[in-house]
């Protein structure tokens, strides 16, 4: 028995090793968990229309078209006759030859799976092509279903949509690679409401990748579920009128609807026609878009502009002042030009509201927009509990619930924070005991902090509302039901009783009849406001240059039961009485008479450019324009 | 020696009848599975690939009442005769035989194809065990030792001309019959050190393991002198030659390998030591195998469930790929169960060639289980991805009217032979 031990020895040996080796093979690492997703199952979609998009008075904003896709099979094309194929997609002859090339090259693109060979043919072409095309194997006609864009404008709220690519798709349990996905806007943000859900129907395939049957019976085949339909709470006229007044400009204008919070118009400018990102020269338009850094067309300022909010911000001091009981709307503050702040002669503030030592109360302090008015009572609300610390963090967060100083949570996929500072911020900035001295440019909107035009006009709202506001949202409907998500149907309380509001809101009434925006009255409206003109700086070869003010207003109308609440923000506009008033005034008119009765002011302002402000800020280059169909 | 005609049944083997059945029926199982996928029809069709080999595996029956109604003494009679018969028919393939995919290794009788290298191999472990079962044999002759390499490797050298090489390395696995009756260990481990050595040459490049073979062999010939301080004096030729050959050796590997080799035989190299790795190309097959061994999981996906072998994904599925088939169907408690089937069926073979007392028995029964082992040592590993891609059937699962006939008789014979031991005393 010694000498049969190798092969016993071998046998054990090898057997073990085998087994091993099934064991890792097919226990370990195998066991296809997922038996659909493999080689062997084909599956396929059946992509359900995806849902329009209506105005809040019904108008059609997003729609579909069908759009014709030329199509390869790169393993069944045969030799053709090169010159008739050619002329029949209308294509050179070496765009042809480059294209084939490319598709033969099996590592990129598998043989046996269609891919687009030429995007979105004309649609006059279609017939004639559908008819000729059966001659050339390999190639066929598929039909896809793409977005249109008839409002031809809110393209920041629309969005665009997308192809998954192969990395997405990959991580992805519902999307395959080339599927459409909503990618901006609307469009994103209720992606899986529009989009609806694409059925499967799984068949057997072999390894030449023909179906030989469908796979377990359609055990796991799906049906599509159809998109939803969407009604937006945008005002389509007037989004289109807000983007008319802002030509030339840059800046973002925002109304909300007060009682609801549904936006009326999120106008961004410069923007730029949503049907530029559809179709052939989608790929070349949208490098375009994106590519260009000097008009940032594809940067919402509305949503994502943090600026100083300046002036209007006192609105939100004064009533601080009034809930603290430091001020009432007797308190008389004097002004010699400006607010001397400290010891030092530098320790002075300017003011331009021109009442040069007569006691200023709460009301002509707004109405005049009084600097040292709101020095003096930010300054007495921060020393009120006898400790800076205490008495700033109950300021910014009573500036916090007017809802600035942190994402709204509007349904929009952009945003910005903005900032309202709290002790923390301070105490991590100076290493000395700082004061409320030490940042007395709060006062005035002027200091750090920062807010964006969205979160203007819902604290302009939660003002019209007298103390609280909804959280603003763009959707109004889904499939003709209200929304009822909890988010945008809570009341959310200021920290500021209702009882402050009317000596306010009197004082932005005061605004648009006496005060700065006096030019921009409208017969039988009574619109409360408040403008702003806020001082900014840049940096151009490291040297600190202060540029145009912004022209800033905040409003809302009419002053009973307000339909409207808004807030307006162009970029080095000058002050807020020369453009932002005059912009709110008309927008305000649209909205609620729905006709314009001051044709000069609106010519005016469609025609006001500020190309040659903006293009101070930087070199001259060659301006980049989109080109459309 | 009356009894001898009446008893046959009651004195053969029926263990080893049994695993051959169970083997042959759930390699028919498979078989099915592999090739049913674009036909369906009776399974007596002889238009299909399971109704052909159901109609082999009918046909072995009266293959192996003839041979265990043969007298036993009748193998060892006319096992010259036989081998010479096979190399005739090895011969004759090349001049009358059809080509088929490259190789020219079938004789065409009226449709149906006849592989006589499936058969030679049973002649030759006959004649190697008439050959050696003598009583003037002594292996320790080198004059013995060439007599038994010749009636090895002549058949191996008429298939190399067809030429099918998978075959002719089936011919080394006669090493363990002469390792079992004598043979020093040395030319295994001269035969696995040059396998390892060729192996570490493609991989590594000529240079690299030239270097790092002689500064081995140099570490281990110090340590030996340390030990045994004669050492170098007296064996200074042995040193000398080792050195020389190794260098020979690997040089000539690297030589051969890049100016010698073909392509596609390169290839397969290339892809077993992961130098290239290509699952659509020369890799596809074993790339394949893989995906489908794993998707099977432990439990299997089902007779007729396998989507990957109904697919035809695996190429070769009925033949020398069979057994991802198994392993897909059947998971891992099927692929497992098969190779314990083939272990007990090489140790049941094992040990009944040691209690033969016929020494012509004993050596045949070892040329039987080497052949035997060597085939699923090499196809499963192929399968596995553990060896390179040898095209080698599976023994009594692989599809094929002569590899099946060809193992019966190796069987068969060597249970015959089993049976007579037991009533001749």
């Amino acid at each position: 028995m010694k000498r049969n031990f190798l092969l016993v020895f071998l046998v054990t040996l090898v057997g073990l090793i085998y087994v091993g080796r099934l064991f890792y093979l097919q226990v370990i690492i195998g066991g296809n968990k997922n038996p659909i997703n493999s080689a062997t199952v084909k599956i396929e979609y059946d992509y359900p229309e995806r849902g329009y998009i209506y105005d809040r008075n019904n108008k059609l904003v997003v729609a579909n078209q069908i759009s014709y896709d030329v199509m390869i099979v790169p393993k069944e094309v045969k030799t053709l006759d090169t010159l008739e194929f050619c002329d029949l997609l209308k294509i050179s002859k070496e765009k042809f030859l480059t294209k084939i090339r490319k598709f033969k090259n099996p590592k990129k693109y598998p043989p046996w799976l269609p891919d687009v060979f030429i995007k979105q043919v004309a649609k006059e072409d279609f017939a004639y092509l559908q008819e000729k095309l059966h001659k050339f194997d390999g190639f066929f006609i598929q039909k896809k279903i793409i977005r249109n864009y008839p409002m031809k404008s809110s393209a920041n709220i629309l969005g665009y949509l997308g192809e998954v690519n192969e990395r997405e798709a990959k991580k992805s349990h519902y999307y395959s690679n080339r599927d459409l996905i909503g990618r901006w806007g609307v469009e994103k943000y209720y992606e899986k409401d529009l989009r609806g859900v694409k059925g499967r129907k799984h068949f057997k395939r072999d390894n030449l990748n023909r179906i030989t049957g469908t796979y377990k019976d359609g055990k796991f085949d799906t049906l599509a579920v159809s998109g939803k339909d969407l009604m937006l709470t945008i005002d389509s006229d007037l989004q289109k009128y807000g983007e008319l007044l802002m030509t030339g400009k840059r800046g973002g204008i925002v109304a909300i609807e007060p009682s609801s919070g549904e936006i009326l118009a999120l106008v961004t400018a410069p923007s730029y026609d949503p049907n530029l990102m559809v179709g052939r020269k989608r790929s070349a338009n949208s490098i375009k878009l994106f590519g260009d850094s000097i008009n940032n067309p594809t940067y919402d300022r509305g949503l994502q502009g943090a600026y100083s909010p300046g002036s209007p911000f006192k609105i939100i001091n004064g009533l601080i002042g009034l809930q603290e009981g430091v001020i009432d709307k007797n308190t008389s503050v004097y002004c010699y030009g400006g607010y001397q702040y400290g010891k030092r002669k530098h320790e002075f503030m300017k003011c331009h509201c021109g009442i040069y030592g007569r006691p200023i109360k709460l009301k002509t302090a707004i109405a005049e927009s009084c600097n040292s008015y709101f020095s003096e009572t930010y300054r007495k609300i921060i020393n009120k509990p006898n400790n800076t610390k205490i008495g700033f963090e109950n300021w910014s967060n009573q500036v916090k619930s007017f809802g600035l100083g942190n994402f709204l949570g509007y349904d929009l996929p952009v945003g910005q924070k903005g900032l309202v500072p709290n002790t923390k911020f301070y105490d991590d900035r100076y290493n000395f005991g700082w004061r409320a001295t030490t940042n007395i440019s709060n006062a005035i909107g002027q200091g750090e902090i920062l807010t964006t035009p969205i979160q203007l006009a819902n604290a302009t709202a939660a003002i019209a509302n007298k103390g609280f506001y909804y959280t603003p949202h763009i959707v109004k409907k889904i499939d003709n039901q209200t929304i009822n998500n909890e988010k945008f149907i809570t009341k959310r309380n200021t920290s500021i009783e209702a009882k402050h509001f009317p000596e306010v809101i009197e004082a932005m009434h005061e605004v648009f009849k006496t005060g700065t925006g006096r030019y921009n009255q409208i017969k039988g409206i009574d619109i409360c406001g408040k403008t702003g003109t806020v001082e900014n700086f840049t940096r151009i070869n490291g040297e600190k240059i202060q540029l145009k003010d912004h022209s800033i207003l905040i409003a809302f109308a009419p002053k009973d039961n307000p339909k409207i609440a808004m807030a307006v923000f162009v970029e080095n506009g000058g002050y807020g009485s020369t453009i932002a008033a005059p912009i709110t005034s008309l927008m305000i008119e649209k909205y609620l008479t729905n006709a314009i009765s001051r044709k000069n002011i609106e010519e005016r302002m469609i025609n006001l450019s500020l190309q040659n402000e903006y293009d101070k800020l930087i070199p001259k280059k060659d301006s980049i324009a989109p080109t459309t169909e | 020696m009356r009894r001898q005609q009446n008893n046959i049944f009651a004195n053969i083997d029926w263990f080893l009848v049994l695993l051959f059945f169970s083997l042959v029926i759930f390699g028919w199982i498979n078989i099915y599975a592999a090739s049913s996928t674009n036909s369906d029809g009776s399974i007596l069709n002889f238009s299909t690939r399971y109704g052909k080999q159901l109609i082999f595996i009918i046909l072995t029956i009266p293959l192996i009442i003839l041979i265990l109604f043969l007298n036993s003494k009748f193998y060892e009679q006319f096992s010259s005769l036989l081998y010479l018969f096979s190399i005739l028919l090895l011969a004759g393939v090349l001049v009358f035989g059809k080509k088929i995919n490259g190789a020219t290794s079938w004789y065409n009788f009226g449709g149906i194809g006849l592989q006589p290298s499936e058969f030679a191999k049973a002649f030759t472990a006959l004649a190697l065990a008439k050959l050696m079962s003598d009583r003037q044999y002594n292996l320790k002759l080198i004059k013995n030792q060439i007599k038994a390499f010749v009636i090895i490797f002549l058949p191996g050298f008429f298939i190399a001309l067809q030429p099918d090489m998978g075959s002719v390395l089936i011919y080394f696995s006669f090493f363990f019959v002469l390792n079992r009756e004598g043979l020093t260990l040395r030319y295994f481990t001269l035969g696995v050190t040059t396998i390892v050595l060729f192996l570490l040459t493609v991989y590594f490049g000529t240079t690299w393991v030239l270097v790092s073979s002689l500064v081995l062999i140099t570490i281990i010939i110090l340590y030996i002198s340390y030990k045994n301080k004669q050492f170098i004096r007296f064996n200074w030729p042995v040193v000398l030659a080792t050195y020389v050959a190794l260098i020979l050796f690997i040089a000539g590997v690297g030589y051969a390998y890049t100016n010698i080799l073909k392509q596609h035989q390169k290839d397969r190299f290339d892809v077993l030591v992961g130098k290239i790795e290509d699952n659509s190309g020369i890799g596809y097959n074993t790339y394949q195998s893989e995906q489908t061994i794993k998707s099977g999981g432990f439990l299997g996906k089902g007779f007729l469930q396998g989507d990957r072998t109904q697919g035809n994904f695996v190429p070769e599925q009925d033949t020398d790929y069979i057994f991802s088939t198994v392993s897909e169907e059947w998971g891992f408690m099927g692929s497992s169960l098969v190779i314990i089937l083939f272990m007990v069926l090489l140790y049941r073979i094992i040990y009944l060639s040691e209690k033969q007392t016929n020494k012509f028995s004993r050596i045949y029964g070892y040329g039987l289980v080497s052949i035997l082992f060597f085939h699923v040592v090499v196809n499963i590993g192929m399968v596995i991805g553990l060896l390179p891609t040898i095209g080698i059937p599976l023994p009594f699962f692989s599809y094929g009217g002569s590899s099946l006939w060809g193992f019966t008789l190796l069987l068969f014979i060597f249970i015959r032979l089993d049976a007579h031991k037991k009533y001749d005393y």
